[in-house]
């Protein structure tokens, strides 16, 4: 796939097209081949970029240097400038929305929050406040009127699909496992929450933790489970207090225990421990788990909802999918199936986070595009710089460049783009970011917490990381690239479990969008993000430099020399890179080349 | 308590919370509200609670109901505090360090103006 | 092995009522051995050899899972347990910065303990709390939007 270093999104909407923006598109393709680009700068057209009124418009990426009110003579100086010279022609560009309104948290329209409807509304240790606020409604409604195979029918309608990661159908699943044979059945709720930068279970166990305990026992009915787990990572030690009042809670009132609501249903729930490992995020990591052995995953067949807790029948979801079924109940499966794409029904939480202005938690319907996520309900990139790529799905997801900011979320969209729903985290990466040091983060990640059962994963990601971090060090050698390829391949294909083969998808994606960026390392010894401290050089302008002498003063290691009012100096050999002297520059002379 | 036994009894205890709510907000009680979820503690939050409950002490200030909640999602503003006064809407405010705290119970709670600068829409 | 010494002993004990707690259940091992973690601040040998013996399970199995599991901790530690964020939201948001002056405060490098024995620090994973980071825990509390700065002041609080 040809890579560029530039991207023009050209905006198609009608009232665009009206003013010209596919003549001035052609232009652009024109001009750029004229100056020899076209290998380097790819045109595109686009929907609503957002400033109709003002069109044609044009966003040049990576920068995001939005230009409005473009004619058709401005085509030839604009490539120029921006393409050749790199200056943006600052008299075409939209004006920049003022301050202050990054500060209010405007209500965003884009938003349904159906998990997280009673997240900072309600006192999560009162059960009362839960109820009024229609808790439990959903479970008397399936006692008294529905059997259990209803309750599986209208999980089924809904489209609802597993919310932690793999999206298999919950209502098929639910299915499998009433119809397994076993005497004894079990309810699981996976609060194993391990991928960096997601909290969205977090929250809900923490503020809401009864549309959880309702659902599992709305779960636990359908499949004809007595006994209940929910399992919660240890580095959740508010959650796991929470949710245990609420059951406390519950208990009392009768709505779990011996039968419920004066039913001949019975059912049990407790609260168990991780005790830190990634790994036990995995269905049957967990479930050895809370069978007191190390949470090292098996092969599968037999899946849990045959053979799991104890070789019983056992129903696994996630927070999220339990947190979403009493609503679906009350409100009916339609009303769910409404939201969302074709495959991809109903909203999804997802967790903001990195170089974004506003990060939190945000609960969409699926189809929204990335863009939306970012630009419109996260408020854009920190500090006015540019957006470079977006981590979706934790350590196994992909990294997805600005191509992709029209990307509508869904379960296929995503894995079609090289990465994955995941349980829904959202890294946002600037124009500062290190694709490579990125992806050697999440590589160290995945290698600790390898459960060390299986040789590809034990060992390949091993390999990889080692890979990895010489080309940090800028010690990367001419076949790396092709043998991180050719390693991940046979990881993905081999490991035991997802975890596995998960876990060459940073390297995968890394190289798939940002192979220049592993070329620099290797091949130039270069970091085009100065980040890989091995590669660069922090150097004094002689011509900024009035020698106030503060950067020498704090310098950890004395790598700099310099007289009062002269220029300074540092020396490479000493220095270690650590970024102090730039941090304390007043006058910007501090250079990282 | 009482045991639940039919979707009857579930109604009455959802008209019971709604009663109280609607008693506390028609008695002209304040609520504050503290977002105490972990992301909220990590950006102080017990230290704003603590504030919250010294100043009412100190000040001898009556007819105020302290609660807390769970993470509402704009964990950046954290440490998060609500006020709803009787029966008007609720006013949320971000970012309320302990010294806020002061400025927050003073302007909203007891003279009953919103306190604008910390004030964030949600 | 022996129990000779009175520490032993007291181990012996911790792990006991450990085991009652959770009715001698193979299965509840975990919670076994989170319980003696909490009481003890790690798991002695002492101790797992005795719940090897009530549970009928193998030594070498208890151990495995004892070191398994990152918040177990076979070896002393110090009086506090610091757990620093390492996980890419944190690092992206500034925590390497972070992370190494407290490691220059301190004087000791991650996954060991404090010459004076009063600090033990260690990296974690992600602690979900990412919009604040960058992030760390001290023993149960937790500290977010950490800067350098802030460190002396969070570390002076402890004994």
């Amino acid at each position: 796939m040809a890579y560029f270093r530039s991207h023009i999104l050209v905006c198609n909407d009608p009232e665009c097209l009206e003013k010209g923006s596919m003549d001035i598109m052609e232009l652009l393709k024109q001009e750029i081949k004229a100056q020899g680009l076209e290998e380097e700068v790819q045109v595109l057209d686009t929907p609503r970029i957002g400033l109709c009124a003002q069109g044609p418009e044009i966003i040049v990426y990576p920068e995001g240097f939005h230009y409005i009110n473009l004619e058709k003579e401005n085509i030839t100086f604009l490539v120029k400038e921006q393409f050749l010279k790199g200056r943006p022609v600052e008299k075409w560009l939209a004006p920049k929305k003022p301050q202050a309104e990054q500060e209010l948290r405007e209500p965003t329209q884009k938003e349904v929050r159906v998990v997280l409807r009673n997240c900072g509304k309600i006192d999560p240790q009162n059960i009362e406040e839960y109820i009024a606020e229609d808790g439990y409604a959903a479970l008397a409604t399936v006692l008294s009127e529905k059997s259990p195979d209803d309750v599986i029918q209208l999980v089924k309608d809904s489209g609802l699909r597993g919310r932690g990661g793999a999206g298999f159908p919950t209502g098929v699943k639910w299915g499998f496992t009433r119809d397994a044979a076993g005497d004894q059945k079990y309810v699981i709720c996976n609060a194993d929450e391990g991928d960096p930068g997601a909290f969205m279970n977090r929250a809900v166990l923490e503020g809401d933790p009864h549309s959880v305990i309702e659902g599992m026992i709305i779960a636990a009915y359908a499949i004809g489970a007595s006994q209940g787990y929910i399992y919660c990572r240890a580095e959740y030690p508010i959650a796991v207090q929470t949710v245990k009042i609420a059951i406390n809670q519950a208990k009392n009132y009768g709505l779990l225990g011996e039968n419920i609501f004066g039913t001949d249903f019975s059912f049990d729930l407790e609260v168990r421990q991780g005790a830190g490992a990634f790994v036990c995020g995995e269905e049957t990591a967990l479930i050895a788990s809370i069978e007191g052995k190390r949470g090292e995953p098996r092969p599968r067949p037999p899946f849990p909802a045959v053979s799991g807790l104890f070789d019983k029948p056992t129903n696994i979801n996630n927070v999220e999918s339990y947190a979403n079924v009493p609503q679906i109940i009350l409100r009916g499966p339609q009303w769910f199936a409404d939201m969302g794409t074709e495959k991809s029904k109903g909203t999804k939480t997802f967790a903001l986070a990195g170089d974004v202005n506003k990060t939190g938690l945000i609960e969409v319907p699926f189809g929204i595009t990335i863009r939306e996520i970012i630009y419109e309900i996260g408020g854009g990139i920190k500090d006015g710089r540019a957006f470079k790529a977006i981590q979706t799905g934790g350590p196994m997801g992909g990294c997805l460049p600005a191509e992709y900011l029209d990307l509508p979320v869904d379960y296929e969209e995503l894995t079609k783009a090289g990465s994955i729903m995941g349980s829904g985290g959202m890294v946002v990466m600037d124009d500062e970011t290190c694709m490579v040091d990125i992806a050697r983060f999440f590589l160290e990640f995945i290698q600790d917490e390898s459960c060390g059962k299986c040789v590809p994963c034990r060992v390949g990601t091993k390999r990889m990381l080692e890979i990895v971090t010489r080309i940090c060090e800028g010690n990367g050698r001419d076949g790396d690239i092709e043998l991180l390829e050719n390693l991940s391949a046979e990881i993905v294909e081999d490991s035991l479990c997802g975890l596995g083969k998960g876990a060459p998808n940073p390297v995968i994606s890394t190289l798939r969008f940002f192979r220049d960026e592993y070329e620099a390392h290797i091949f130039n010894k270069e970091c085009p993000a100065k980040v890989c401290r091995a590669l660069i050089n922090y150097d004094i302008d002689p011509e900024a430099c009035v020698g106030c002498t503060l950067c020498a003063r704090n310098c950890p290691v004395d790598a700099i020399t310099g007289e009062r009012k002269e220029t300074h100096v540092i020396d490479p050999d000493i220095c270690i890179r650590c970024g102090i002297c730039k941090q304390v520059c007043n006058y910007d002379a501090v250079k990282v080349t | 308590m009482n045991t639940i036994k039919s979707l009857e009894d579930l109604k009455k205890i959802r008209e019971q919370a709604l009663e109280k709510r609607k008693a506390t907000a028609v008695s002209g009680a304040t609520q504050v509200i503290v977002g105490m979820g972990t992301c909220g503690i990590a950006a102080g939050a017990r230290e704003t609670m603590k504030a919250v409950l010294d100043y009412i002490e100190k000040n001898n200030v009556e007819n105020v109901v302290v609660t807390q909640t769970g993470c509402i999602g704009i964990c950046e503003q954290e440490p998060i505090l609500q006020v709803v006064q009787g029966e008007s809407e609720k006013t949320t405010y971000g970012k309320v360090s302990p010294s806020v705290v002061e400025k927050i119970m003073q302007s909203h709670v007891v003279d009953g103006e919103v306190y604008e600068e910390n004030k964030i829409l949600i | 092995m022996a129990i000779n010494t009175k520490q032993d002993r007291d181990f012996v004990k911790t792990a006991d009522e450990a085991v009652d707690m959770y009715h001698a259940k193979k299965e509840e091992l975990i919670p076994i051995l989170m319980k003696v973690n909490q009481d003890l601040g790690y798991i002695p040998k002492a101790a797992m050899e005795h719940i090897s013996s009530r549970l009928h399970v193998p030594q070498s199995h208890l151990y495995s899972v004892a070191s398994f599991y990152r918040m177990f901790f076979t070896e002393q530690t110090g009086r506090h347990v610091i757990k620093f964020c390492e996980s890419a939201p944190c690092h992206v948001a500034g925590g390497r910065e972070v992370f190494e002056a407290l490691q220059e405060q301190l004087s000791i490098s991650p996954g060991s303990t404090s010459d004076d024995g009063k600090w033990t620090l260690i990296t974690t994973s992600c602690l979900g709390v990412c919009a604040v980071g960058p992030v760390m825990m001290v023993d149960e509390d937790i500290y977010g939007n950490l800067t350098p700065e802030q460190l002396p002041d969070i570390l002076a609080k402890y004994e």
